[in-house]
């Protein structure tokens, strides 16, 4: 994947957003990958973990936007423990989730799970899912 | 004596199988849980951003009704619920300004300031009643069972919640050492089940469960033993998926860790509720003669 980075691109108050919800200090990473070599989803990823910091570091918020990484997420912190820097990748997933949850976008509607499934899932599943992919 | 406990949604419906063995097997050791009262949902997952705080208001309320108590521990069973209470509490002592606020906003309520310990019934069994202990009270052990301890997330991340080293956690092998069992270490006993992903995106939970089945069954176990209703959940579901697929895999039975202390301190079958589980037990049960031959349940699960 190759990106374009140019001043008019870059999106100051995205990053400031990011920082703010994620409590983050994004310039920690210095990009050994560890996060992604950890993450169990990562495969699934369009963008790997490892990225989604440095892009989001460079402000390419549409890049991030676009990409699939951050709902694949189970914040599931092994990213979180195994990083050397201390650095909270979860928080900044969150934090970018919450970007988009927080414009009224929801990423699932609870009348998509079908009704079957609504009744199997235990209530962890439920709760936790929609308090991760809506708003 | 007894503990104040928090038993959360999950545990009062779909994994009465987690709850109703625990409750028996800990009275049988001298611990009475004692349900805290007016409890609300925890929330399930801690809010990771660092402006919501209305999310920390239910985990903080549960709390609140231990503090009232007069308690100043809080046992707790279902992992989800374990790690957002002990994070949520974490919040209230550590963090002054956030502490205020939500003080403030639960006008009603009395103060709180992290004074409830927050701990998960295995911590109870290793740390109140001792492993030397609790083998001494095993009255079937569960000799010959080569049962993988599946810890998943939410007991052991982030570090300063974990109950047990984060790299190389053996709080459940001691466990199953203590009841008879044979312990299947294997490596993928902190990988991630897919957790609430299973919403989003079904289809994907059986690739979350591949490489931990698979692992798990290289190294040679019969069954997993877990401490969470969602990594049950998954792991049965990609388990069921993965057969139908034909990709090679048996199916392996799924304990949780209460049913095998019931079943080890001989407290029958009926209270480990095998038939709530997903996909029965009980053949390996009858192999191992942990199971009389005439006994038999339905299991619910398919």
């Amino acid at each position: 994947m190759s990106v374009t980075v140019s001043p008019k691109r870059l999106r100051r108050e995205f990053v400031k957003k990011v920082k703010e919800l994620s409590g983050q200090n994004l310039q920690l990473c210095y990009q050994c990958g560890m996060c992604t070599g950890n993450c169990p989803a990562a495969a699934n990823m369009d963008i790997s973990p490892r990225r989604i910091i440095e892009l989001a570091k460079l402000g390419l918020e549409e890049e991030i936007a676009n990409s699939k990484t951050v709902w694949i997420c189970a914040s599931c912190l092994a990213c979180t423990v195994n990083c050397p820097r201390g650095f909270d990748l979860s928080k900044v997933m969150e934090a970018i989730r919450l970007v988009t949850l927080r414009k009224n976008i929801d990423h699932i509607r609870p009348e998509d799970i079908a009704p079957q499934e609504r009744c199997e899932l235990p209530q962890i599943a439920m709760v936790s899912g929609l308090r991760k992919f809506t708003g | 004596m007894s503990l104040a406990y928090y038993p959360g949604c999950t545990l009062k419906t779909k994994a009465r199988n987690l709850e109703e063995p625990a409750i028996a097997s800990l009275e049988v050791l001298g611990l009475k849980l004692e349900e805290i009262p007016r409890w609300n949902c925890c929330g399930a997952v801690y809010s990771l951003a660092e402006d919501d705080l209305i999310h920390q208001v239910a985990p903080v309320r549960n709390l609140i009704r231990v503090k009232e108590l007069g308690k100043d521990k809080l046992a707790t069973l279902c992992a989800f619920c374990f790690n957002t209470l002990k994070r949520a509490n974490l919040l209230m002592k550590d963090n002054a300004e956030k502490r205020n606020t939500l003080n403030s906003f639960m006008d009603e309520e009395i103060d709180y300031g992290g004074e409830v310990k927050v701990v998960h019934i295995l911590e109870v069994l290793r740390d109140e009643i001792g492993w030397e202990a609790l083998a001494q009270k095993v009255k079937l052990p569960l000799r010959e069972l080569k049962v993988a301890p599946y810890y998943g997330c939410t007991l052991l991340r982030p570090r300063e919640v974990a109950i047990d080293s984060v790299d190389n956690p053996t709080i459940l092998r001691e466990f199953l050492k203590a009841l008879g069992a044979s312990p299947v270490d294997f490596p993928e006993s902190t990988r991630c089940c897919g957790s609430y992903q299973i919403i989003s995106s079904p289809d994907d939970i059986s690739e979350y469960a591949r490489p931990i089945l698979n692992s798990a069954l290289r190294h040679g176990a019969e069954a997993l033993v877990l401490t969470c209703p969602l990594c049950d959940y998954n792991l049965a579901r990609g388990q069921k998926e993965l057969i139908k697929k034909q990709s090679g895999l048996r199916e392996m039975p799924l304990f949780y860790f209460t049913q095998l202390l019931a079943l080890a301190l001989g407290l029958g079958p009926q209270v480990c509720h095998f038939e709530l589980n997903h996909g029965s037990p009980e053949s390996l049960l009858k192999e191992k003669n942990l199971l009389s031959q005439s006994e038999s349940f339905q299991p619910i699960g398919g």
